[in-house]
């Protein structure tokens, strides 16, 4: 108490000759906080918030201020086309990488024996990168890929099948890119549920499948909403995969922007960037009030 | 009873086979010795891998993307862990910003960042080079890093901190030797995943990099267009050698850290 005191009234010389630093620190907590993060808000403003925010710009005001960019969509054709095919893609994407996943997560989490294996073969596409995923899909269903030699040799058909540069071949590949998206979180609330309420269950004379879809299923539907959540919002901005194995006869919205830039369209590419933000955000907004889903996404996230 | 049993392992067993074949896939072609992309290959070589090590532009492309990659690290960890520090004690209204500006870049379609980021770039004359790449792969990066800080940070005591301020530690005295003790695992796995994010990104570099500065990624996307030879494969299985065992380590640092 008499340090203050002495503070008060000898001024911040004797303070810092006495070694009391006690108001330096005070006056200083509210600020450091804001201190520390300064410098990355400032980076992230400048080198990728800014830039992004005034290239989406060009949709409203390039030449002048204008909402015609946005208007003219309703009638473009490319881009009702481009846009229903990239919905429609993430759409099918979605059910097959659910279809595929959920098996995997509950194996993930009923077969502790196999769990080690069960996981690494999960997150050993998960850590390879898109590019190399997508050559290997290349390599795959290529006229002379893996899929149609085996086919022939098997003389299930006699002409090799097209099968790459096709909307099929992107959907393979795009499923297999994804998948570990849709199993992590649905094997995050599988491992949540309380094994006690299946027992119980099956004491009061349920049968398995019952068990599974009155217990297992709705409690893990969490989970389920997190990983579709993830998957369609990855899906709809794809551009590699398409680009590589799909073709060019339908393409993606990423697809069409990236044209647009290249004939230096700004304001066209611009609008639909927005769309497709707007896409983006408008799911995830719709997904979060969904009971239990932001929680999941948070935890499996880890 | 056995068939109920053994037909839903057959299945989840081929859907495991769908997840890993195309990368085994990838493996055995690249120790292909044929001059052509064939499946099964008639015989076993290090050919490609050769033609790989004897290339000045794919062994330059190579160093370029460690070098963009290293740089990413050391500018996100520091920039993201600062930040996570900091953030956590900002009064709620502004760490709701912060955070939605520096999470952005995971939900932000990755060819609008691409777009907007060339947009920019092409102005103040970043493009082509280095210096924009590993500028813009921070963006991208910082996130993971942000994140990974802050499981750390959630899970350690903060009256640590605050008793090592009464004993009299300054505030930056108390960050070194208290705090960022106890939330190293999240850092290490945090620069893990900045390096992977700049060392894989395509889609920026397939704006930004020119023809100054050609990363790997970039360089494995234009010769696809042109040909479909196995050095692909090589610089491939190189490549998903690399990222396995660093994403192993924080697969295991995260443990660490988790436990």
């Amino acid at each position: 108490m008499s340090e203050g005191v002495e503070i008060r009234f000898e001024g911040l010389a004797a303070t810092r000759q006495s070694g009391v630093r006690l108001p330096w620190r005070l006056s200083w907590r509210p600020v450091m906080p804001l201190l520390l993060a300064a410098p990355l808000l400032l980076f992230m403003l400048v080198f990728y918030a800014l830039p992004v925010l005034s290239m989406l710009m060009r949709s409203v005001n390039d030449p002048n201020w204008t909402l015609l960019h946005y208007a003219s969509l309703t009638g473009d054709t490319v881009f009702l086309k481009v846009f229903s095919n990239t919905l429609y893609t993430s759409l099918t994407v979605t059910a097959a990488a659910l279809l595929l996943g959920y098996p995997v997560a509950l194996s993930l989490v009923r077969a502790p024996r196999y769990a080690p294996v069960i996981l690494f073969l999960v997150l050993l596409p998960f850590w390879t990168s898109v590019l190399v995923r997508s050559y290997a899909w290349m390599v795959l269903l290529g006229r002379h890929g893996l899929i149609n030699e085996a086919l022939l040799a098997a003389g299930v058909i006699d002409q090799p099948l097209r099968i790459l540069n096709t909307p099929l071949a992107t959907q393979i590949a795009m499923v297999h890119i994804l998948l570990p998206y849709m199993v992590l979180p649905i094997a995050n609330a599988l491992r949540q549920i309380d094994p006690s309420l299946a027992r119980a269950a099956s004491g009061l004379g349920a049968t398995p499948w019952a068990t599974f879809r009155q217990i297992t299923l709705p409690l893990s539907m969490p989970g389920v909403a997190a990983g579709v959540l993830l998957v369609f919002v990855l899906a709809l901005g794809f551009y590699i995969t398409p680009a590589m194995v799909g073709g060019t006869r339908e393409i993606t919205l990423s697809m069409l922007i990236a044209q647009q830039v290249d004939q230096l369209n700004w304001a066209y590419a611009a609008t639909l960037s927005v769309l497709l933000l707007a896409t983006a955000l408008a799911i995830i907004a719709a997904f979060y009030r969904l009971p239990g889903v932001g929680h999941t996404l948070r935890t499996s996230a880890r | 009873m056995t068939v109920a049993r053994v037909l839903p392992a057959m299945l989840v067993g081929l859907i495991l086979m769908f997840l890993a074949l195309p990368i085994v896939v990838v493996m055995v072609v690249s120790f292909s010795s044929a001059t052509y992309l064939t499946f099964p290959p008639p015989a076993f070589g290090l050919r490609w891998y050769s033609v790989y090590f004897a290339s000045d532009d794919w062994l330059r492309s190579t160093w370029l993307s460690l070098w963009v990659a290293a740089s990413v690290v050391v500018l996100a960890t520091l920039l993201g862990t600062l930040a996570a520090v900091g953030i956590a004690r900002l009064p709620k209204a502004l760490r709701v910003l912060a955070s939605a500006l520096i999470l952005s870049p995971l939900i932000v379609p990755v060819i609008v960042v691409a777009i907007g980021i060339y947009y920019a770039f092409a102005r103040y004359g970043l493009v082509g080079t280095p210096a924009g790449l590993i500028f813009a792969h921070t963006c991208l990066a910082v996130p993971f890093v942000v994140t990974s800080v802050n499981a750390s940070l959630a899970g350690i005591d903060p009256r640590l901190g605050q008793a090592a301020l009464s004993l009299g530690a300054t505030p930056i005295g108390t960050f070194f030797q208290i705090t960022l003790p106890l939330i190293r695992p999240g850092v290490l796995v945090g620069a893990l995943f900045a390096f992977i994010t700049s060392f894989d990104e395509l889609v920026v570099a397939l704006f930004i990099s020119g023809s100054g500065a050609v990363t790997l990624p970039r360089r494995m996307w234009d010769d696809l267009l042109y040909q479909i030879e196995p050095t692909i494969a090589a610089v491939s299985t190189l490549t998903i050698v690399l990222t396995v065992v660093l994403m192993g380590c924080a697969h295991l640092l995260g443990k660490r850290a988790a436990a």
